[in-house]
């Protein structure tokens, strides 16, 4: 019997039909989702803080502006994605907990400093282009509410790019400071920007089952590669340099060779050692803590409406 | 960590007048009006929305998956029921 629903819905996915909610399906299936999808919210949410840090200290009032609207948006995000893994039976609450506890993890990238306002661009540019490469095919994963997420978050995504790469080609065309400034951030920034695709294919080991899920549908290396290859000709156009020595073109097969990558690094930071990842704990767990008397006076004055309410009714009848 | 559990919310947006509410999502909220609010923050940030409804999640009776042929299939063999299963002379242009 368990057999036969399996069966039917490997046949199902793989012939890209979609999965909805209370439909049946493996518990690996919903375990993978459940791990994937709470930790890309806690990703977007735990994005904010690294941002967050210039709004205060942005250039400009049109900066400014520009850049709360896009930490808006990552609130957003995490949103959505937060209510598309509640349709998989998790409780809200239950998910935000796992990550202030450190039980869950996010994305690695944010456990990096930003230290100038040239980071906000390269953020924008590099990480947000490197997270739009991972989410596009997400659009088309198997499980309806996180692709329909996803198409919403793709969509919103696009100007967190542009805006970033238009901060770091503002600062390149600048003063000679400003110049330094944009490449300096580029050298941090590159490096944690192409690990976020993850640990090469031949080290990937939940790759294949998300594969044949339909969750995932190209490869790390794939996508990596891909962002490769449309960012270096962007770092050129505004004369910027991609600190790796060994990147070249190759001819034959159309695209751009790169240098080793540091995965001890990679692993470090995942592991809780890099150089933000107390820092952006704390932060969330004080926000939560810090808004317990928001969320207290919000219930209670809920529940005296609906007392008031309740009354009002008995009266009328 | 203290856990609310405030209620779930499916949230419906008309984009313009002329069009039905559409489902977009979820939120919590502790009330109506807080949901309300919420959810114009979260899924109209963009002009997406004129209107907004906020149901109570467990307020919707949902049909069931395993209920799909029951309540479909009878469907399937009425092909009557189109346009395209009646043939009708070339001399007839619209109809």
């Amino acid at each position: 019997m368990e057999m036969d629903l399996l069966q039917r819905f490997e046949a199902y996915v793989a012939s890209e039909k979609k999965i909805e909610p209370k439909d049946w399906m493996p518990d690996a299936y919903r375990k993978t989702l459940i791990r994937q999808i709470s930790q890309h919210a806690h990703s977007e949410i735990v994005g904010m803080l690294p941002e967050g840090n210039w709004i205060s200290r942005a250039p400009s009032l049109k900066r400014k502006a520009i850049l709360m609207a896009k930490v808006q948006d990552e609130a957003g995000h995490g949103l959505y994605l937060y209510s598309a893994c509640e349709t998989l039976g998790v409780q809200r609450d239950d998910t935000i907990a796992d990550l202030h506890s450190g039980k869950a993890k996010y994305s690695s990238i944010f456990n990096y400093p930003t230290l100038t306002w040239a980071d906000i661009g390269a953020v924008g540019w590099l990480v947000d282009g490197a997270a739009i490469m991972n989410q596009v095919p997400l659009c088309k994963c198997s499980y309806g509410p996180y692709a329909r997420a996803m198409v919403r978050v793709c969509k919103e995504e696009s100007f967190h790019q542009r805006q970033g790469f238009q901060i770091m080609m503002t600062l390149a065309q600048g003063t000679e400071e400003q110049k330094a400034m944009a490449q300096d951030a580029l050298n941090r920034w590159w490096w944690p920007s192409i690990m976020m695709f993850g640990p090469p294919d031949d080290n990937s080991p939940n790759s294949a089952q998300s594969m044949a899920w339909n969750i995932k549908r190209f490869s790390n290396d794939e996508l990596r590669q891909k962002f490769i290859d449309l960012t270096v000709p962007q770092a050129e156009l505004i004369g910027l340099t991609i600190p790796d020595a060994d990147l070249k073109w190759n001819e034959e097969t159309g695209h751009y060779e790169h240098g080793p990558i540091d995965w001890d690094e990679f692993n470090r930071v995942i592991a809780g050692h890099g150089p933000c990842n107390k820092e952006r704990l704390d932060a969330r767990n004080k926000a939560w803590d810090d808004g317990a008397w928001v969320r207290e006076a919000a219930g209670a004055h809920a529940e005296k409406r609906a007392a008031r309410k309740a009354a009002a009714n008995t009266a009328a009848a | 960590m203290e856990k609310q559990h405030w209620p779930l919310w499916e949230i419906f947006i008309r984009s313009r007048q002329g069009l039905s509410h559409r489902h977009v999502g979820s939120l919590h909220a502790a009330d109506a009006e807080m949901a309300i609010e919420n959810a114009r923050d979260v899924y109209t940030r963009r002009q997406e929305g004129v209107s907004i409804w906020a149901i109570p999640a467990t307020e919707i009776t949902a049909s069931s998956p395993d209920e799909k042929d029951v309540l479909f299939d009878p469907a399937d063999d009425k092909v009557y029921r189109h346009p395209t299963f009646y043939d009708l002379p070339d001399e007839v242009k619209n109809m």
